[in-house]
């Protein structure tokens, strides 16, 4: 699918905080990533350090207890389908 | 002419270049080729609204004749108006907005440079903020540029064309008059030709980059200071003005 | 409300009998108030009703942009048009930032995108509606982010965890909005004769149409038990809607504007406002497409997505190109 991919983003807001997950949003490179974060989630702000992530990049731990809660074998964050490389050949999913 | 009336007539061109302009970017609000998009052109639009404001709100307080940024903005016919023919040039397609954008940005960011050491503190203190805000809008304007440039044949193509047919609105940035000189010699302003070799060699650099041709052409199209506008300001300005020009006495 | 008339997939509510472990512990999440994170395991029909209520969310914010875009280019001052300008950048923001809660869910925004598009998804009603003078700004500010915050604030303590901080982000952000339409009908009732017959006119167009937004009576809606049970819906739309016109009808009367309502009536025994039937017949109307604006909303909704094919497409292009080039710009060219 000819989508731009979906990026999380984290920023820093005051000198001396850590970056804090804010939320993702989509663009196509890293450099466009940086701006758009700039201009949803921090609206012109001067002085805050933003980070962003593919959100593909992101490996995540299983949630907490191995039981009936949880989903097993992958690592992605989301449950996104394009983090999913479904080969050519199986068709649309 | 005096300096103060030489400063005037600066602000206003200043604050109507930077009004148009946010006017005609707020177009696109709602119609963005990608959601974050329409976010960055209105923030884009927002900064020059705000720019406009003061320094349309500066020209008014020199004046000194109790009118205000509002007035500028909604009681002016076409022909007062001082805004370079480039900025009320109509959106287009989104190449031809960011053309336009990368031409203006890359001349205000040296222009406002300039006045952030203005011996006019008002216009001093302005610029610095308008500079800051600037540099991120021309970061955005060159980063699309390059990209259109040099992403799909159609994107390169639809480039190419806003470059080509934006050039010749892009010499009326560089004049130079007596109002510009009288401002220079009192250390208020700088002389705006004096910028006009840097930014065509970083025009050509980004263009390069994009994988565009730098127009050839030296033909240029003027008027706009001298209020001799193109078609487009008329329309633009009927709708703009129309609720303070059709209920002139009241207040919103 | 900006998701109105969600059908919640799946069954009659479980008795605990009925549901399985896997249901049950899931259940006793959502009751002790824990978040449940993309992850998590989550009932098909929770996912699909949160897929379905979080993008009809999102489509609500985005054509929501429009009527009042309409207006940015004609507002009266300077102040004004920044203010309008921030406030539809906001509602794009809220629409993004709730088209990427949805993708946690496994959708992608492009998915969304083409629902709305061919008209299988819907999006808040309200929307269709036109804004026919810069009153209807000042209504809107005031009646349909008046309705929408009520319906938001409950939601920040819903179940799903990136709904619930998104709604957060949202009702942060949207304090202003009401605040900026209730002030613009403040200097319209205090101005001319002129101006004050505009306000009124606009209140007369917009009182029913926000009602409706709350959507029908719940006894009509089979399934709200399921979704109020999964903490994805707080309050019943009557709820809202007779908080709403309590809230709202003393904020009128302080404008010196009358609300459309013959039957409008302040109930002593009760504490609350009775007001006169809603015509749903305009509502069923307005839903199926036969509003005054669905086409036009439709119509540059999809002109937008079009012809913004090829940039996007470019973007893609560029990044693939350049894959491998480190994030550099030359500031050469900014300084």
């Amino acid at each position: 699918m000819n989508e731009m991919p979906l990026w999380e983003i984290f920023i820093r807001s005051q000198h001396g905080l850590a970056h804090k997950h804010v939320g993702s949003l989509h663009a196509s490179d890293a450099a466009m990533a940086i701006n758009n974060a700039r201009d949803v989630y921090t609206r012109r702000s001067e002085g805050v350090s933003i980070w962003a992530v593919r959100s593909t990049d992101i490996v995540a731990s299983a949630p907490g207890d191995k039981g009936p809660l949880f989903e097993p074998a992958n690592s992605k964050a989301y449950r996104h389908p394009t983090f999913y490389d479904i080969p050519d050949e199986v068709g649309h999913m | 002419m005096t300096a103060d009336d030489a400063a005037t007539e600066y602000l206003l061109r200043l604050g109507d270049n930077c009004l148009i302009l946010g006017h005609r970017l707020s177009e696109w609000v709602g119609h963005a080729p990608v959601l974050e998009e329409d976010l960055g052109l209105a923030n884009v639009a927002l900064d020059l609204l705000g720019q406009a404001q003061h320094w349309l709100g500066l020209a008014a307080e020199l004046e000194g004749e109790g009118r205000d940024a509002d007035w500028f903005a909604f009681r002016r016919d076409a022909g007062e108006f001082r805004n370079a023919l480039l900025v009320e040039q109509p959106n287009g397609d989104f190449a031809h907005t960011m053309a336009r954008q990368l031409y203006f940005d890359l001349w205000h960011v040296p222009l406002l440079a300039n006045l952030e050491n203005s011996m006019h503190a008002g216009i001093a203190g302005i610029a610095a903020k308008a500079h800051k805000e600037a540099r991120y809008h021309l970061e955005r304007s060159g980063d699309w540029v390059i990209r259109l440039g040099d992403g799909t044949e159609e994107s390169h193509r639809r480039m190419q064309e806003a470059i080509n047919e934006l050039w010749n609105f892009t010499g009326e940035l560089f004049e130079s008059d007596a109002v510009e000189e009288v401002l220079a010699a009192e250390g208020v302003a700088a002389d705006a030709g004096r910028i006009a070799a840097s930014w065509r060699k970083r025009l050509g650099d980004i263009l390069t980059e994009a994988t565009l041709d730098l127009p050839q052409e030296n033909w240029m199209r003027h008027g706009g200071r001298r209020g001799i506008h193109s078609e487009h300001l008329g329309f633009l300005l009927a709708e703009m003005q129309f609720l303070q020009r059709a209920y002139p006495d009241a207040r919103w | 409300m900006y998701a109105q008339m969600v059908k919640t997939s799946g069954d009659k509510v479980k008795t605990p009998d009925e549901m399985t472990a896997q249901e049950r512990a899931f259940q006793a999440r959502i009751d002790a108030d824990i978040k449940i994170e993309p992850k998590d395991w989550m009932p098909e029909s929770y996912r699909k009703t949160l897929i379905r209520q979080i993008s009809q969310h999102a489509h609500s914010e985005i054509v929501g942009m429009l009527p009042e875009g309409n207006w940015i280019t004609r507002a009266p001052t300077l102040k004004r048009k920044a203010i309008l300008l921030a406030k539809v950048q906001d509602e794009g923001g809220h629409g993004l930032y709730l088209y990427c809660a949805a993708e946690t869910l496994g959708i992608s925004r492009e998915e969304m995108t083409e629902a709305l598009l061919c008209g299988k998804a819907k999006y808040s009603s309200i929307f269709n509606y036109p804004t026919l003078t810069w009153a209807d700004i000042g209504a809107v500010g005031w009646l349909v982010d008046g309705a929408a915050i009520m319906n938001q604030v409950p939601l920040q303590r819903c179940s799903y965890g990136p709904y619930s901080r998104a709604m957060i982000r949202v009702c942060k952000e949207e304090s202003f909005h009401q605040r900026q339409g209730f002030d613009i009908m403040m200097a319209m009732v205090k101005g001319s004769n002129e101006q004050k017959a505009m306000a009124q006119d606009a209140l007369n167009r917009w009182w029913w149409p926000s009602l409706m937004m709350f959507g029908p009576s719940d006894d009509t809606s089979v399934h709200s038990a399921q979704s109020k049970q999964w903490k994805i819906k707080i309050n019943s739309n009557d709820e809202l809607r007779q908080k709403f016109v309590d809230q709202t009808v003393p904020q009128a009367d302080y404008l010196g504007l009358s609300v459309p309502d013959p039957a409008l009536k302040w109930n002593e025994d009760h504490g609350h406002y009775d007001f006169g039937a809603i015509d749903w017949d305009e509502f069923f109307t307005v839903i199926k497409g036969h509003g005054p604006c669905n086409r036009e909303r439709l119509r540059a909704r999809t002109r937008a997505h079009e012809e913004g094919r090829w940039v996007r497409d470019a973007t893609l292009a560029y990044a693939a190109k350049h894959a491998d080039k480190a994030h550099s710009r030359p500031d050469a060219w900014i300084n």
